[in-house]
């Protein structure tokens, strides 16, 4: 599930497609916390869970706002056209 | 008083403080006169008083160490700030602020006018200060601190007046050439200063005294020592090689001249070597080159001397000449009789210079004598307070130079041999000849000036009241130093009173023979004749027989040319040294390491920076899926490394 988030990011042109594939690799690195915690009898994973999910919910809707204000400017949500931050 | 001996550094410090912030607001010269004399005249009395105690106590006590604070502490270094309290130093301690008081109320008049007459006083006080410090110092670091102290505020002083002309250049020319030949000193006295603290591990005197006095040392490591300790003192004093920023140092007022050029300051180094005299006996080569260094100056400058037509530059080469005696008697190991001359030449010499200071007052300003003449009407104090200096340079019994001199004769010829007495009278002869070709010009004869323009008038008592007092001093300084053959069963008492301190060195040295007493009459009595057949002679040639002096400097054209150009020296040195440095400066160091090595450098660097971001810039692409890839590489190639090397 990380591999496919990674792949999601690093192929797609989308950008929309490139963030819910960050939510993806989040989830799967969540998914892996409640696995480990349980199997260890550990519950420090789970407190960790509760905390990625907040930061992942404040992250989502400051990406989400970036990719509107990016779009209101470009007329465009293609990723690879997205390149002003070079020389 | 001993304890309170620190007064005496700080009160001038104080004043030169006081003089030096607020001096510019205070505007009064009375007020500023002697708030720098009376700090001065304060240190004295201190001094004085500490004299009569420790002249009180019995000879194994007189030495004192007044520690104030620790200045450095570095490993296995510790400096204090600490006076040492002793013969050799209330001595000189003495001179210094004796003479320097007087100076000082000479100066209250001469400077009279000056636009900066508070910065002068400031000065003068910051001599002292420094001065005091190299004098009382216990430790060869604090002895520096005072060396390089005097070394600025002479510099300060010549050029004092820095916008007026001085020969073919200006004053601050002058200064900064006295600053820089000391310069050459100082490194020689720091060498020598790292090699006392590397072989005996301290720097404090009586420490590297008594560790010298102990310790088993190569005499190699002594000679070195003494050698770079003598290169200092050849640069303070004004020795061959290094004497020729002092003829230069004319350029300041004449109080200055008469006080850091003649008095104190050139006999810093007479005093360091006495004060090491122990280090110096220990290397028998170094004292027979001090002894020749010291005799070639001072014939080297006597003959100088006699051609000079400026009375400041005449005086001045006498003072080198006399300096050299003073250092003969270091080389055959007569320190006391060294530090004799020390003090009766700080008497007679501060008063010449001080009497042609009151010539120069007087004329407005013109220094040649051959624009003086005839001016003893008009002068009458000054001239016979110049009378009596002269005659006591000339070594003419009782005054206080012949003591000093000929105890000097006397030991350069029991210690060291015929030759060093021959050429010493030879010189002595040739002081008390320029002396009165000096004297006569001046005052006898006939008026060269115009006297239309030029109204010559004695100086003010505040001027002539130091000159009587010196006078006075010059014609009594030699009494407490009458020599043994005519004292009687008390023997020296200068030399009784200082020769605890050079007692470890004297027992270093070699004994010499035994002379009778006829032979040091003879020779004295020799010294004499000689020295007054010469004022005689001067008296003769320019008083009457004008004539002879221009033949014979007409007969011996190339001589005369030689000694009025002063033997060609700083034209020497300015080919061999100055010259090469100037080009080597702006055709190595300028064009070559500044533009080429340096900037090509700091160029370089910004040039190579430029082609490689230029480069590297390209990895830039703005996309950030790139970065994202670079960033997963990463991160694998990282979890790999940490997984392997676990």
């Amino acid at each position: 599930m990380f591999i496919a988030g990674v792949v999601g990011v690093l192929t797609r042109k989308n950008a929309i497609i490139v963030f819910m594939s960050i939510e993806l690799m989040l989830n799967a690195a969540n998914l892996s916390f409640v696995t480990f915690s349980s199997f260890l009898g550990n519950n420090i994973g789970q407190l960790f869970v509760f905390f990625v999910m907040t930061v992942a919910a404040a992250e989502s809707a400051v990406g989400l706002a970036i990719i509107i204000a990016l779009f209101r400017n470009k007329l465009t949500i293609n990723i690879d056209e997205i390149n002003i931050l070079k020389w | 008083m001993t304890q309170y001996i620190y007064l005496t550094v700080v009160l001038p410090l104080a004043g030169f403080l006081i003089n030096g912030l607020f001096g510019s607001k205070i505007k009064n010269e009375k007020v500023i006169g002697w708030i720098g004399s009376g700090a001065i005249g304060i240190s004295f009395l201190i001094v004085l008083s500490a004299f009569f105690q420790t002249l009180g106590l019995p000879a194994e006590e007189r030495q004192h160490i007044v520690s104030l604070f620790n200045w450095l502490s570095v490993g296995s270094l510790q400096v204090s700030i600490a006076y040492q309290v002793d013969q050799l130093s209330l001595t000189m301690a003495l001179i210094v602020t004796g003479v320097g008081f007087v100076i000082h109320v000479y100066s209250i008049g001469y400077m009279h006018g000056d636009k900066s007459f508070w910065r002068f006083f400031a000065y003068l006080n910051l001599f002292i200060f420094a001065m005091m410090n190299l004098i009382l110092a216990d430790n060869f670091v604090l002895l520096f601190l005072g060396w390089e102290g005097v070394g600025l505020c002479s510099y300060l002083l010549i050029g004092f007046w820095y916008d007026r002309k001085f020969e073919k250049s200006t004053t601050s020319d002058a200064a900064k050439k006295a600053f820089v030949v000391n310069r050459i000193g100082d490194f020689g006295f720091l060498l020598g200063m790292f090699l006392i603290f590397l072989t005996f591990n301290t720097l404090n005197f009586n420490e590297v005294f008594a560790r010298a006095n102990a310790m088993h040392v190569s005499t190699t490591i002594y000679s070195f020592i003494a050698l770079f300790l003598f290169i200092g003192a050849t640069g303070k004093s004004a020795q061959i090689p290094l004497f020729v920023w002092l003829p230069d140092a004319m350029a300041g007022p004449t109080p200055v001249s008469a006080l850091i050029h003649a008095a104190t300051m050139v006999t810093a180094g007479v005093y360091m070597v006495a004060r090491c005299s122990i280090l110096f006996a220990s290397a028998p080569a170094i004292m027979t080159v001090v002894a020749v260094i010291g005799l070639l100056t001072a014939l080297f400058a006597a003959t100088i001397g006699l051609v000079q037509n400026d009375i400041k530059k005449v005086l001045a080469y006498s003072t080198v000449s006399q300096l050299g005696y003073m250092f003969l008697a270091m080389g055959v190991g007569a320190f006391s009789a060294g530090i004799f001359h020390v003090m009766t030449h700080a008497f007679f010499k501060a008063l010449l210079f001080l009497g042609a200071g009151s010539v120069i007052h007087g004329m407005h300003d013109q220094q040649d004598i051959q624009k003086y003449g005839g001016l003893k009407k008009e002068m009458p104090t000054t001239y016979k307070t110049f009378l009596i200096a002269a005659i006591a340079i000339s070594g003419i019994p009782p005054l206080s130079g012949f003591f000093s001199k000929d105890e000097i004769l006397w030991r350069a010829y029991a210690n060291a041999g015929f030759i060093y007495w021959f050429i010493g009278v030879v010189t002595a002869l040739l002081t008390a000849f320029y002396m009165f070709r000096l004297l006569n010009l001046t005052f006898e004869g006939k008026p060269r000036y115009d006297a239309h323009h030029v109204h010559p008038h004695e100086s003010p008592k505040l001027m002539t009241v130091p000159l009587m007092i010196l006078a006075v001093l010059s014609i009594v300084g030699g009494f407490i130093g009458i020599p043994e053959i005519f004292a009687g069963e008390h023997g020296n008492n200068f030399h009784g009173w200082l020769e605890p301190i050079f007692a470890n060195a004297q027992i270093r040295l070699s004994h010499f023979g035994s002379h009778t007493h006829f032979e040091e009459i003879l020779l004295m009595a020799i010294s004499v004749i000689g020295a007054a057949a010469s004022i005689y002679f001067a008296r003769h040639i320019y008083l009457k027989n004008q004539s002879i002096a221009e033949n014979t400097s007409a007969k011996f054209k190339g001589i005369y040319r030689l000694l009025l150009n002063k033997y060609f020296v700083d034209e020497a040195y300015d080919k061999a040294v100055v010259q090469p440095i100037f080009k080597v400066s702006e055709s190595f160091l300028w064009k070559i390491t500044d533009v080429k090595l340096i900037d090509g450098l700091v160029n370089g660097t910004a040039s190579v920076i430029d082609v490689v971001s230029g480069k590297v810039r390209k990895l830039q692409t703005g996309v950030a899926q790139t970065y994202a890839v670079v960033m997963m590489l990463g991160i694998v190639a990282a979890l790999f490394w940490i997984i392997y090397s676990l």
